[in-house]
């Protein structure tokens, strides 16, 4: 429709020399409009992006392939803080590279304004498409049909400092079954005094607080959201307790210092230290951690017990303008294949991008990272076309929800405050 | 004769209005017609909208109190920035034994970019590894939550700014100071004036110039603010702390509105056109 007939006639004949040519030179590579379902290798060089939070993941995956591979993909690491602003501006310019992935809770916006190619067909290809984590590719599917695949994965886990739990007189082995138990471990590390204290959390930091609360919601039972990300749930009876559990803790003075004005920068860095208790983090810290730190990881609990996980991390998928989508879809297919997996990944102390694989060397002489793995499946990654400007905006309608529940009036009626959240989600 | 000369100028000055046709007059273009588009930052320009980008800044809840924010920001800043910086100037402008460190000293901190020196006190007021709060602990007090209260978090933010530029600012008025002839100081001597009346009546006047530029490159910057609160308090605690521009970036990355982001830019350029309009007007009027 856009185009005159006697253009689309000559599109035509272009695309009818261009098949013919690929035709005579062999096959086997496929011209660039022709899906290729298990991807061409011809030597291609492909641009792809991620931001630095994921980078060693990315860049271990890209060192293999170019060094296995014709083809060679040119990775570019974003700063993390500047991908959104990057990305976005590429999107809107056209000038996306080949590949990009992309922290999962943003995927919404992306793939219904068409920046990523429809990889349905290529996807159901797979003989493992069914392991891939499941709520990666629900957040990456619009209308049925799917753009993305698991890329990295990030789930919000519980650390447990054995050494803490021991001189505090608790089972170093036994880790919290439920939220008071949390609450309660927490205290009696705290009273050990000194600089220990029993947890931590990001308490100005919207995103922190989705990615460790959320679960213990979720693990009891309850949602945050309803179904379309376009009602928030989040003044729940089972939220409210999950509120209350941390306030009492707050007011217990059982939280180190720096919470209230933790703005995310810095959170994870207190635990490595040594003088934590107890609290989630994400799933990559565990290869950050110091060698001689006796730590332990679990889910976290619910209320009332049950388990959940936040399940983070960055999807990918092939720009909508990319002009070698086989080639760029050699190295996801590849990218997935068990081997890397294993041996990049898991060999890491990485989760897996697929839960079929957990039965391996590396994951049977690391028990936390099997928890972890686990975990992808009963793990849920929210889906909101409006998530980051809700939820990790620090100028969004969901921090000063969390923060009244946690620092404000303890009577507060948090009624009104979702509501915002609600407009927000729905706006 | 004439017409060659005028084509001579014509040539020398073109480098400079290709640029500024470049880098200012199309991207201030391209800006306004966002501003009256609905542009989403990853689908692009949908067409004219107008007057909805304008009639949404004063609906947003944030924008009102972040332009009060941002004036009472620049108010303190423009007010300890000149004052602290002409105390500096006045202690270095004598050449005496040691002012060479001094002047440098002062100065070192503006050879910092503004990302960094702000990274720097978001780790200095940190109680997980900045020094502040174990130095108070050990005389001690009790620690303080710098960035904790919507107080605390703008003071500590002037801290690290007057930290950051006072050096840059005492540079040009040291220049304006050195300016100042001796024969002046020699005449006031003369008719019995003292350090103070000398001050007031001498160097002020003559330093004008010097602190009218050191006045709009402070107010126009403290108006501009973003780059400090963005990575020290990202808006907080509780939007207290939330600038004009973070609202722009806000609108522009956060919520991928680069219509409404360009609606708002448009009006802090015409609020800033006009500032420094009536400031250099004060200025040129007085002197």
């Amino acid at each position: 429709m856009r185009f005159p007939a006697r253009v689309k006639g000559a599109a035509a004949l272009a695309a009818a020399t261009a098949l013919l040519a690929s035709a005579c030179s062999g096959g086997g590579g496929g011209s660039d409009d022709e899906v290729v379902l298990e991807g061409v290798d011809d030597g291609t060089t492909l641009t792809m992006w991620t931001r630095a939070a994921t980078e060693a993941q990315s860049q271990a995956l890209v060192d293999a392939y170019n060094a296995s591979h014709e083809n060679q993909i040119e990775l570019t690491v974003i700063p993390t803080d500047d991908y959104q602003t990057r990305v976005g501006t590429a999107a809107g310019n056209q000038e996306l590279p080949d590949l990009f992935a992309l922290d999962v809770v943003f995927a919404p916006n992306f793939t219904t304004a068409g920046a990523y190619l429809d990889i349905t067909d290529r996807i159901d290809a797979l003989d493992f498409a069914d392991s891939l984590a499941p709520s990666h590719i629900d957040v990456g599917t619009v209308d049925g049909a799917k753009y993305l695949v698991p890329h990295t994965l990030d789930l919000s886990v519980l650390f447990w400092n054995k050494d803490l739990y021991a001189q505090a007189g608790l089972d170093p082995e036994t880790p919290p079954a439920t939220l008071a138990e949390f609450a309660e471990q927490a205290r009696a590390v705290d009273a050990l005094g000194g600089d220990v204290s029993g947890t931590f959390f990001g308490g100005n930091c919207g995103g922190c607080y989705v990615f460790t609360w959320w679960p213990s919601i979720w693990a009891s039972g309850a949602e945050v959201m309803n179904e379309d990300g376009t009602e928030s749930l989040l003044d729940g009876p089972e939220a409210q307790e999950v509120y209350a559990t941390y306030r009492g803790l707050v007011e217990d003075d059982a939280v180190a210092p720096g919470h209230a004005e933790e703005t995310g920068a810095t959170w994870t860095g207190f635990f490595p230290e040594g003088n934590i208790g107890v609290m989630p983090m994400p799933s990559t810290m565990l290869g950050l951690m110091p060698e001689d730190m006796n730590i332990g990881v679990a889910p976290i609990p619910g209320v009332d017990g049950g388990e959940s996980t936040f399940v983070g991390g960055d999807s990918i998928g092939i720009a909508a303008n990319s002009e070698h989508p086989n080639q760029a879809w050699d190295f996801l297919r590849w990218s997935l294949e068990e081997e890397q997996q294993v041996e990049i990944l898991a060999a890491n102390g990485d989760v897996m991008a697929r839960t079929d694989l957990a039965d391996n060397e590396y994951y049977a002489a690391n028990p936390n990272a099997v928890v972890m793995n686990d975990l992808v499946q009963v793990g849920r990654t929210p889906y909101s076309l409006n998530f980051g400007q809700t939820f990790n905006d620090p100028q969004g309608p969901w921090l000063p929800l969390v923060r009244e529940a946690v620092y404000g009036d303890p009577g507060a009626d948090l009624g009104d405050l979702n509501g915002d959240v609600t407009a927000s989600l729905a706006s | 004769m004439r017409h060659s000369r005028k084509l001579a100028g014509a040539l020398y000055a073109a480098p400079v209005a290709a640029f500024v046709l470049v880098f200012f007059v199309a991207p201030l273009l391209l800006v306004g017609r966002m501003s009256a588009s609905d542009w989403p930052l990853l689908v692009g320009d949908r067409g004219i909208n107008l007057p909805d980008n304008y009639a949404g800044i004063t609906a947003n809840p944030l924008f009102w109190p972040a332009v009060g924010f941002t004036l009472k920001y620049t108010g303190i800043v423009v007010v300890i920035l000149i004052g602290l910086s002409l105390l500096l100037a006045l202690i270095v402008a004598d050449r005496r034994k040691g002012t060479g460190f001094f002047r440098s000293a002062y100065f070192l901190p503006t050879t910092l970019g503004l990302a960094s020196a702000s990274l720097l006190f978001y780790g200095f007021y940190s109680h997980a590894i900045g020094p502040l709060d174990p130095l108070l602990e050990a005389l001690g007090m009790e620690p303080v939550s710098w960035l904790g209260t919507p107080t605390a978090a703008l003071w500590s933010t002037v801290v690290l700014i007057v930290w950051k530029f006072a050096g840059f600012f005492m540079i040009i008025l040291l220049v304006g100071l050195q300016s100042i002839p001796p024969e002046v100081y020699e005449a006031a001597r003369l008719d019995g004036a003292n350090r103070w009346q000398s001050f007031w009546h001498v160097t002020i006047p003559l330093l004008r110039p010097a602190l009218g530029l050191v006045l709009i490159l402070s107010v126009t910057g403290s108006l501009l603010a973003f780059d400090q609160f963005f990575i020290l308090t990202k808006g907080g605690p509780d939007n207290s702390t939330v600038t004009v521009v973070q609202l722009i970036y806000r609108e522009a990355f956060q919520r991928f509105d680069l219509g409404a982001a360009a609606a708002i830019s448009v009006v802090v350029l015409a609020a800033l056109l006009v500032l420094n309009i009536v400031q250099f007007r004060a200025l040129r009027k007085d002197a």
